[in-house]
């Protein structure tokens, strides 16, 4: 690591930390106690520590502290065109560092038919030489084959990536069927990976935004026209059913709308496992934006899906997050320049995608949800740092603070108000989405693998630090309601005598053999809620309303129906 | 017992001349109310009870009377035996206790010629229309309904029916019927004779086939070859929906002269059969915009295609080959899935949506959902929906299990039917078909050893009208009025025949249903007039049936008996563009147009794109306010607070086109001041 040859000189303010009298707040509860770090992990919390001699002491005064934020959803440094987003890893973790998030998980994206693996090997070295604080990976599945299967596995296995991203949307380019959709989270079930999903149906935005540029709407504006909200709800609505056949755990990436962020919120209360994500821009800004005259800044807020020109959305979606329907933040951080942005300025289908976050997440939600007494600071923790790491298997290394556990701390300052804008933010970008905000709550001291990064205001990070953290499949999270559904979820044919009765003379094909299974309870179904269902089995049809007496007798093998020529009553008389 | 010993005394009281004259054997007593059983399960111990207790044989029996007695504390007026309105409600009046067991007297004159010249009274109804429900009498001649009120005189000669205070509902149309679907070259056994027999059987006089066009055939041919079918067999009248196999240009000549010049207006697409029917959602997407602007109705086939094709594998991999396998490879999420996306793709293209099948509880919600967002979309459930579930997939026998087999399947959820009844009742769901497709247990039997090859379809053509007013009308959950509408109004209004069919009025065509709510009946395969060998409702009791069904202004259907004749029935055009879908839709064409920003054009450094292909020129919109941005039709427009960007800061300060942003290499806080 790099900051070996300097760990010499500022020794012991680096490698050994206490933190006095603060209010540890994790996902479950609240309480005072003090904080001694060593070596990058938390060696001891609890009141009146016994601590070597000459340890740095950071006096807390009662502030919270709290588990570095982890920003799940990245994409630093995204190639686009032969350009690359302006934030790279060292750019964009420095942003993450300034806004208290000390963990990122950055998206690669393998351009469609390349390989998997090349990509990831890329993605990790960039990420290596530059990032400043620990970072793990997702991977895009751009496309589907029997390699990518390989891959995949290879990846999972081998690799530390536990969470695959696949689109619904952009249509000819990395967009996948609902047979491979099916396909692939079937896979992914069966290896204990997360299916992450960006949920727009991108058919349909294809034929709109045809029609938008063939009416003469070329301008940012048209991004969002084309892409109406009721089609990200479809594409969730329909990730959801594919998921829940396939007994797969779904993240949706990037919730946007409303009406996405409702059909989430019906799955769970149906018993699915789906996680979804707002984004920091989601939950801060909404799309009227793109009607803005200014076209720079109209074309800054592009990104898929679109920002929501309901004003009423981000609100609506701090008070899901606060519910628990939405689970997890990200930021979906990618910015573009502006005269990247100006690629597509004559036609909004060719402006880059992205806008920034990673920085302002943190704030956005202390103040849009917690200060608006909409989330208490227990579930302030758990959406931007706890359930994140639980989701990709980290937890409790990451997301808590406990013996054991990462030094990844945060000192937060309840009551910092700063405004945002360009002129002072981190990153790269000329234009902050989020410009002239007044936010309310900050990081005031930010730990990251137990080295103070952020104090009085005052960055110190070195590139390079960052270390890959390995994500391990099957997180309980996730996985343990799968298990249990699995085993419930086995269906069974009905044995019955063969029927033997007259056949009519068209049959084409066979299927497999007649009525194979053994067992005589025909079965429940895998996606149906158990728990809800009052199906109550055919083997107890009598229940089922309309007597079936005929369920009971089975048909003795020798007694076959007997069928007179144009005969009608018989098989009536059968049954 | 007690009931009957009170009332006893008022039978004393009444005038002679009311109980007597036709008065006659208690085997033409009719059943009242909802507590009465069986017909004829009393007969015989009434008539004991009569003899033994008074000496007026038979004039009324205690039964019967106390049973009128408490329908007829709902209205007075009509039934009250004191309560003589005029001449001939007092006849009515008399013949309550005494008449025909089906149902009303067939009071016929001396010079009784029956059906002549087509002109017939019928006396002392209740007529339901949707909307009410009033006493009135109504005129018939020449097959069309040319007078509804009181009192009417009828000129001699004219047959009279006596309806007693029943309900006089229009026949019931059945939206969904497949009598002439091919299945790998075999045929239904219930053609157009059969299946409208049926149909007339159970109180529908109309229904509306599915045509049903080989994927690489065309529209035209199997339309004729339908409607020539028809012609020759159907003994109602009828009309055709045709299916869409496949979406290409040839097609859409097709469909824009089946809608201009053979009055189709309304197409199914299929969102199922992988391989086969299925479309993709781009080509339902242009399938939706070009019915659209021929101003027809999109019936949806909604399921995930490739998920079923997914599941099915799946199932036949694990060995199931049984009926069992079709309900597990449709799940129900893959029906609410597909009718999620087809209710999005309407919204898009701003297109009437009518969901076929509604079979399941979850697909039945998404549509009212969307009903609620202000979708313009239909639900429609079926016979076999509404009456029966899917547990009977699990039947050892192997014939009963097949016959279930529809898509999508019954759901085995047995509270599906309650409540796809409510959403019925409170108008979330539109119109009840029977998809009636009835096939013999040997074409079943061509997917014994695969249950993806067994033929489709259920029977429910005759039971539909019975079931609906047995689970609804007689569980309290809907008044006759709503009965009436989704048996028959709403389908009138959706396929645009309102109001020649659906309505009891002058002018109307005269097919005509005495209902008769008592009577009840336990379906069974032995007494139906399908051709089907087993019947999926068998065994279920029935409250509530035809007890005179008037096709055409001819009497079809009376007291048990059918009297039909092949080929009456006529082909009834429909125009396109129906209110009841349209005049919705058309207002949001105009309110929703997309308009472009005006702005100075972006002339700031643009990064070099190696080999970018270029579309269109620039910004060449003309209006200057962004304000006619409609959000799209999903969104409640009295919600939405939606302010327009026209509320954005920086519009009070248009960028002069003189002004230009000047960006340095590298500079980084220009467009930020700008902004």
């Amino acid at each position: 690591m790099s900051y070996q040859g300097k760990k010499n000189i500022p020794k012991i303010t680096s490698d050994r930390l206490l933190i006095k009298g603060g209010r540890i707040v994790n996902d479950d509860q609240s309480f005072n106690a003090d904080i001694y770090m060593e070596d990058g992990l938390i060696k001891q919390i609890g009141d009146n520590l016994i601590v070597p001699g000459g340890v740095k002491t950071i006096e807390a005064n009662g502030k919270m502290v709290i588990p570095g934020g982890i920003d799940i959803h990245t994409r630093f440094q995204k190639p686009y065109r032969g350009t690359t987003s302006l934030d790279d890893f060292a750019q964009g973790t420095k942003s993450a560092l300034a806004g208290g998030t000390t963990m990122i998980v950055d998206h690669v994206f393998p351009v469609p038919g390349s390989s998997l693996m090349e990509a990831y090997d890329q993605w990790k070295q960039w990420a290596d030489e530059k990032a400043c604080c620990d970072y793990s990976l997702h991977v895009d599945i751009t496309h589907w084959d029997d390699t990518v299967k390989q891959e995949v596995d290879h990846l999972v296995k081998e690799k530390g990536v536990n969470s695959f991203q696949v689109y619904m949307a952009y249509e000819d380019y990395c967009q996948m069927t609902n047979s491979e959709l099916y396909e692939i989270f079937t896979f992914l079930a069966e290896r204990g990976g997360i299916a992450q999903i960006h949920a727009e149906n991108g058919e349909i935005i294809s034929k709109e935004q045809s029609r938008m540029l063939q009416i003469g709407i070329t301008g940012p504006e048209g991004h969002v026209l084309s892409r109406p909200e009721e089609l990200e709800a479809e594409a969730v609505f329909r990730a959801v059913t594919i998921a829940s056949q396939t007994n797969c755990p779904l993240y949706v990436t990037r919730v946007m709308s409303k009406s996405a962020a409702d059909i989430i919120s019906q799955a769970r209360k149906k018993g699915n496992v789906v996680f979804g994500e707002p984004i920091a821009a989601s939950l801060g800004t909404d799309g009227t934006h793109y009607w803005s005259k200014n076209w720079a800044k109209a074309a800054y807020f592009v990104t898929s899906p679109p920002l929501s020109p309901d004003p009423t959305t981000p609100d609506y979606l701090n008070t899901l997050l606060a519910s628990g329907d939405l689970s997890v933040t990200g930021s979906a951080h990618c910015t573009f320049s502006v005269a990247q942005k100006a690629i597509g300025k004559d036609d909004f289908t060719q402006i880059p995608e992205g806008v920034n976050g990673v920085e302002e997440r943190m704030s956005l939600i202390w103040d849009k949800a917690v200060t608006t007494g909409k989330m208490d600071e227990n579930m302030f923790v758990a959406v931007t740092s706890t359930n994140a790491a639980k989701i990709l298997n980290l937890y409790p290394r990451k997301g808590r603070i406990a013996v054991g556990s990462d030094a990844d701390l945060v000192i937060w300052d309840t009551d910092a108000v700063r405004t945002i804008t360009a002129k002072t933010h981190q990153s790269a970008a000329e234009y902050n989405i989020f410009e002239g905000m007044e936010l309310r709550g900050a990081p005031q001291v930010v730990i990251c693998q137990g080295k103070i990064v952020l104090e009085d205001g005052n960055l110190h990070v070195t590139s390079g630090v960052g270390r890959f953290i390995p994500c391990s499949p099957y997180p309980d999270f996730a996985y343990k309601r799968i298990k249990a559904r699995k085993q419930l979820a086995v269906l069974r044919a009905v044995p019955r005598g063969m029927y033997d009765g007259p056949v009519s003379e068209f049959s084409l094909s066979r299927g497999g053999t007649p009525s194979a299974s053994a067992r005589t309870s025909p079965t429940k179904q895998p996606v149906r809620n158990l728990h809800q269902s009052g199906f109550s089995l055919a083997g107890n049809p009598a229940a089922c309303g309309p007597p079936t007496p005929e369920d009971l007798p089975i048909r003795p093998a020798g007694r076959r129906i007997v069928v007179p020529p144009g005969g009608r009553s018989n098989i009536t008389s059968l049954s | 017992m007690s009931d009957c010993r009170r009332q006893w005394n008022r039978e004393d009281e009444l005038p002679v001349y009311l109980a007597g004259p036709i008065s006659s054997g208690p085997n033409q007593r009719k059943s009242y109310g909802m507590f009465s059983s069986v017909e004829g399960a009393f007969d015989s111990k009434t008539i004991d009870f009569d003899s033994y207790a008074v000496g007026r044989k038979g004039s009324r029996t205690p039964r019967s009377r106390s049973r009128e007695r408490i329908l007829d504390s709902g209205d007075p007026v009509e039934k009250t035996p004191g309560d003589a309105r005029e001449g001939s409600q007092t006849n009515s009046t008399g013949e309550i206790d005494g008449t025909g067991t089906g149902a009303e007297v067939q009071f016929a004159e001396e010079e009784n010629l029956p059906g002549k010249d087509g002109r017939l009274l019928i006396k002392g109804g209740r007529v339901v229309n949707d909307d009410q429900s009033f006493y009135a009498d109504v005129f018939i001649e020449d097959g069309l309904i040319m007078q509804v009120g009181e009192n009417l005189v009828a000129p001699a000669g004219v047959k009279v029916i006596e309806a007693n205070g029943r309900m006089i509902i229009p026949g019931g149309i059945d939206v969904n019927t497949c009598l002439m679907k091919p299945y790998l070259d075999t045929q239904p056994v219930d053609d157009f004779l059969q299946g409208t027999k049926a149909a007339l059987a159970g109180g529908t006089t109309m229904i509306i086939d599915h045509v049903t066009p080989q994927p690489e055939g065309s529209l035209l041919e199997a339309f004729e070859r339908w409607q020539e079918a028809a012609d020759k067999k159907a003994c109602c009248d009828y009309s055709l929906h045709v299916d869409i196999p496949k979406w290409n240009e040839t097609v859409k000549d097709e469909l824009e002269m089946l809608v201009q010049d053979k009055g189709v207006n309304s197409f199914q697409v299929f969102m199922a059969y992988n391989d086969l029917y299925q479309m993709t959602d781009s080509e339902l997407y242009a399938a939706l915009s070009f019915l659209k602007e021929l101003g027809a109705v999109v019936l949806v086939h909604a399921e995930n295609g490739d998920l079923v094709a997914k599941e099915q594998r799946k199932i036949l991999g694990m060995g199931i080959t049984g009926p069992e396998g079709h309900p597990l490879s449709h799940p129900e999420e893959l029906e609410a899935e597909a009718v999620f996306r087809a209710i999005t793709l309407g919204n898009r293209v701003n297109c009437p949506v009518y969901i076929t099948k509604v079979m399941s509880k979850s697909a039945a919600d998404t549509i009212a959902q969307a009903r609620r967002k202000g979708s313009v979309v239909f639900g429609e459930p079926i016979t076999a929906s509404l009456a029966t579930d899917g547990s009977h997939y699990w039947s050892k026998n192997w014939a009963k299990a097949a016959a279930y087999v529809t898509s999508p399947p019954l759901s085995p959820d047995p509270t599906t039917l309650d409540h796809l009844h409510t959403l019925l009742a409170c108008g979330d769901l539109q119109v009840v078909g029977s998809s009636h497709c009835a096939y013999s247990t040997s074409q079943k039997a061509i997917g014994r050893d695969d249950f993806t090859l067994i033929p489709e379809g259920v029977n429910g053509v005759e039971e539909r009208m019975g079931f609906v007013w047995d689970k609804a009308v007689a569980m309290g959950k809907m008044d006759e009025n709503q009965f009436v509408a989704v048996t028959s109004t709403n389908a009138a209004k959706i396929f645009n025949l309102y109001p020649r069919k659906g309505r009891i009025a002058a002018g109307s065509d005269a097919d005509i249903v005495i209902w008769d709510p008592d009577s009840v009946k336990t379906i069974t395969a032995k007494l139906q007039q399908s051709a089907a060998e087993y019947n999926i409702f068998e065994g279920l009791e029935c409250r509530g049936g035809p007890a005179l069904v008037l096709s055409q202004g001819q009497i079809v259907y009376e007291g048990g008996k059918l009297q039909v004749q092949q080929g009456t029935g006529r082909f009834i055009p429909r125009k396109p563009f129906p209110d009841f879908a349209y005049q919705r839709v058309k207002f949001r064409n105009q309110v929703k147009n997309s308009q472009g920003v005006t702005r100075g054009m972006y002339d700031g450094p643009v990064y070099e794109v190696p080999s970018m292909p270029k579309y269109i020129t620039p910004s060449p919109s003309a209006k200057t306010s962004p304000t006619s941005h409609q959000p799209p039709p999903i969104r409640n427009l009295h919600q939405s607070n939606f302010s327009l960007s026209g509320a954005q800061i920086d519009d009070n300060v248009p960028r002069r086109s003189g002004h230009r942003i000047v960006a340095p290499p590298g500079g980084r806080s220009n467009i930020t001041s700008l902004g």
